[in-house]
């Protein structure tokens, strides 16, 4: 059994340990907010944080989260830059088909948390491992500035 | 206590209403109103999604509760367009419905109740849910708010056209009375709707024009909005699949004995043309496949390649084709010194980001699927006669779709988790790979296109474009594709809006070895227009002309589209000094009933690597239903269509699609993306298409910048490197 602690809550897992974490978070915990894109990393549609750091769950093998706390977008509204981020994203209107925002507002709140107020080059370098195929990129910068400028 | 227990009941009475009227409206059993109407296509029957029981409606879209929530049902599907927020704006502004109120859902199969007027049956795709939908479902709100305006008056006794409607509320102002709709429900259940009820006028209305907020985007930041892939039904297990890595290929064998001891491992389907191993989780049924030993039968596409397809249409190209349109004398005008040049375009994935995947249990006597679909009663169909059950015995739960752009126009997924579902005790998710998901598409067709123009005083005078491929239309639309004719194949090249006194235009349909092709974002006018608009360009420089002015010169019949241009054109600057290694290029289009006008500024480097500088865009799409969306669906197919052009491109070597995932097949991310500017330019007319149209525009004004930039004419995708760097030659 592994002992994981998603968005604050200690939980044991039956599941061999290089199990990706995105297969236990869809498939065993039933959190199915964190999506499966590319399974090698390349999309970003299956980000979580981990310690607050933004990491693909689909490569991240579940022995390498025991005793870290594990956030996923189901949970990232509890924190003050997770909640930012899904407020800008419906202020400004940046979703679509909506399938990888879990992933870009993953990736935008944790840049955020570290970065209070990112320039261009910071939401570049944060956001350019996310893949959107709708193109709400243009609209994802703006919402970033945004709500880096929200109280 | 509603109003109405104050007042006669006579009015809804069993006298009042005829048989025949139940039958067409509906009187809901649970007090609701069911109103519908009849679309061009299909014919009155069955009942209407969730609706209480006992109802009857020909055809539905607005459900009232006597609580008075107001729940419309979607006959398109929502895969990121808008359609959801815009298709409850035009039945809630003619309803009069309270906005804040308003719930939706999908819409469950049924080509006889949910046809797409422009299509004749279930589908989303081609742009047209606007189009299709706008005057049908005003009606079906103008009707609905007929009967409830006409319940509220007989009640109070006092002239329906002396009552008016707002918020979900018949209010007669004279004596200041109001009611809910919802304490309306059950009088007005009775009344037959007008079949032609006024609609009204565009200064009158209070939510078309206006930039609402989505009504389907607050699940989708919380992780709660529900893909078919995000099916859990209980018991569920997990597959992954494989086809034969050669197209078309065939089982010969497997050895499962590896993977049985995978932890997690249930069993291993074996069919004629795939295996799935099906397990407890996801990473089981990975790992289980991956452990399986499979012998493949290569078929008779192991020698197909790329290169033999671009022979074979080559070839084919030559041939007479299907004419698509004859104007003038165009063999005379291009008889002597014409300018000619050929094209290509290549295959295209979709790539949708959620992988083809599709939930299913079968049972003796059922089959029900949990999946995200463009084309419903198609996804209910083929269940049906993958399981040999009836229709009524499949149920379609539909879901939102994670990205569509065509790929789920196609019910391949849905019937190879049927036929993996039948080997199952229980449900199960099949979801593929990536790599499946890349090398087990229905691509874009590669399309091979010889132009032939001749200029006489500055302008076009003859003009000639054979198109060659495949036809999509063929095989997913047969009934639409008569005597070799393909409006897809040839749409917008056709019907493009220059005046041109000298025109021919046909089409050679060749069907590349192995290669399934279909519908993708923008398809057969995507293809043209970057052809079309590439090649005016050259003219332009040949005729030594301005690319703007000669295109304005030749666009006298289509005034909103040289409106479009000019205010483009004046946007972007055109004209304006730029940097060295910098250039614009300009496109224009009416694909899709919408004028659309593109300005994109480019700098190539001297290794030849492309950096997007700016795009700007004016479209004139008639009534903007909601204003935000349409700049979404331009900046985000804008940013498809730059994605394609610079980096898509699926080839074939040995019988094998040889792109597999996201490192091979790229997309454009958000450090390549340009700033995209959307002028919106306000108008009177129908609505046009909006989702295709930035696909349209990116390729053709970014080829013509890079030209600028460079001097160099693409007239292959995607863009080369080595072409613009010297490297090589075209």
């Amino acid at each position: 059994m592994a002992k994981l602690t998603i968005n604050g809550q200690a939980l044991e897992v039956d599941a061999p340990p290089d199990m990706p974490l995105l297969w236990v978070l869809r498939d065993l915990l039933k959190l199915t907010g964190t999506k499966f894109g590319c399974g090698i990393a390349q999309c970003g549609a299956c980000t979580v944080h981990v310690d607050g750091t933004p990491l693909r769950s689909c490569m991240l093998p579940i022995s390498a989260v025991e005793g870290r706390a594990v956030t996923t977008i189901e949970g990232v509204g509890a924190t003050p830059a997770g909640r930012k981020v899904q407020q800008a994203w419906l202020d400004l209107e940046v979703i679509q088909c909506g399938y990888c925002q879990s992933g870009q507002i993953m990736s935008a709140a944790a840049l955020l948390a570290g970065t209070p107020n990112p320039q261009d080059a910071d939401i570049n370098a944060a956001m350019a491992g996310n893949i959107c195929r709708c193109g709400t990129y243009v609209r994802i910068r703006e919402a970033i500035k945004y709500a880096a400028k929200a109280v | 206590m509603s109003l109405f227990d104050r007042l006669p009941t006579d009015a809804a009475a069993p006298s009042g209403p005829s048989r025949r009227t139940l039958l067409q409206i509906g009187a809901a059993a649970g007090g609701g109103l069911l109103v519908g109407f009849l679309v061009p296509f299909g014919q009155a029957t069955g009942k209407v999604g969730d609706a209480p029981p006992g109802s009857l409606a020909p055809n539905a879209f607005i459900r009232i509760d006597p609580a008075g929530k107001v729940t419309l049902v979607m006959p398109q599907v929502e895969m990121g367009q808008g359609t959801y927020t815009s298709i409850s704006m035009i039945l809630a502004e003619e309803l009069d419905a309270d906005w804040g109120q308003v719930t939706f859902e999908h819409a469950p199969p049924s080509d006889a109740l949910y046809a797409n007027p422009m299509l004749g049956l279930q589908a989303t795709g081609g742009s047209n849910s606007i189009r299709a939908w706008w005057t049908p479902l005003r009606k079906a709100g103008a009707g609905t708010r007929a009967i409830l305006v006409q319940a509220a008056a007989t009640g109070w006794g006092v002239d329906p056209a002396a009552c008016r409607t707002e918020a979900s509320q018949v209010i007669h102002d004279a004596s200041g009375r109001r009611i809910a709709y919802g304490a309306l429900t059950g009088r007005a259940a009775a009344l037959k709707p007008p079949a032609d009820p006024p609609l009204k006028s565009p200064s009158a209305f209070r939510l078309i024009g206006k930039p609402l907020k989505r009504l389907d985007t607050p699940a989708k930041t919380d992780g709660s909005a529900q893909y078919g892939i995000d099916a859990l039904p209980p018991g569920v297990k997990f597959a992954s699949l494989a086809h034969s890595p050669v197209l078309g290929g065939k089982v010969v064998q497997v050895d499962d004995s590896q993977a049985k001891a995978v932890p997690g491992y249930r069993q291993t389907v074996v069919l004629d043309d795939m295996v799935a191993v099906v397990s407890d989780h996801t990473w089981a049924a990975q790992r289980g496949l991956a452990a399986l030993n499979i012998t493949w039968d290569d078929g008779p596409n192991a020698g197909v390649s790329t290169a033999l397809v671009r022979e074979r249409l080559r070839a084919a190209s030559l041939r007479k084709g299907v004419v698509a349109i004859n104007v003038g004398d165009a063999a005379k005008a291009l008889s002597h010194d014409p300018i000619e040049v050929v094209y290509d375009v290549p295959f295209l994935a979709h790539a949708t980001m959620e992988p083809m995947n599709c939930t299913v249990q079968v049972t003796p006597g059922g089959c029900e699927v949990w999946v995200g679909n463009q084309v419903l009663a198609r996804a209910q169909a083929v269940a049906a006669q993958v399981t040999g059950l009836p229709l009524d015995k499949v149920i379609v739960h539909n879901h939102m779709i994670g990205g569509g752009f065509g790929r789920r126009l196609e019910v391949d997924g849905i019937s190879d988790a049927v036929r993996i579902a039948q080997h199952v005790d229980g449900p199960v998710k099949v979801v593929w790979s990536r790599e499946e998901d890349i090398r087990h598409d229905l691509y874009r067709p590669a399309w091979h296109d010889r132009l032939s123009a001749h200029l006489k005083d500055g302008r076009i005078d003859g003009w000639k474009h054979v198109i060659t491929g495949s036809s999509v239309l063929a095989r997913w639309a047969p009934a639409a594709y008569v005597d070799g004719k393909d409006s897809d194949a040839w749409g917008s090249a056709a019907d493009m809006p220059y005046d041109i006194p000298n025109l021919h235009v046909e089409f050679v349909r060749e069907e590349p070895p192995g290669v399934r092709t279909g519908f993708w974002r923008g398809v057969g006018p995507a293809h043209n227009v970057f052809v079309i608009e590439s090649f005016i360009d050259e003219l332009a420089h040949k005729a030594g002309k301005d690319p703007v002015a000669f295109r304005l010169s030749m666009l006298d019949k289509a005034p909103r589209l040289q409106a479009a241009l000019r205010l483009v054109a004046d946007k972007a600057g055109w004209g304006s000094p730029l940097p060295a290694r910098c250039g614009r290029g300009v496109s224009v289009q009416t694909s899709f009933a919408s004028s659309v006008a593109t300005v994109a500024e480019v700098a190539v480097d001297e290794e030849g690597a492309v950096s997007l500088r700016r795009v700007v865009c004016a479209v004139d799409t008639g009534i903007a239903v909601n204003p935000n969306t349409i700049v979404a669906q331009l900046q985000g197919g804008i940013v498809f269509g730059l994605t394609a052009a610079l980096y898509g491109n699926i080839t074939v070597e040995n019988g094998r699609v040889q792109q597999s995932n996201f490192h091979d097949y790229r997309m454009l991310r958000i450090d390549e993306t340009p700033p995209v500017e959307v002028y919106v330019i306000p108008s009177g007319e129908a609505p046009g298409g909006i989702g295709e149209t930035g696909v349209v525009a990116a390729m053709p004004a970014l080829a013509n910048a890079i030209f600028a930039a460079t001097g160099q004419r693409l007239r292959s995708l995607p863009v080369d490197r080595d072409l613009l760097a010297g490297r090589k030659s075209a």
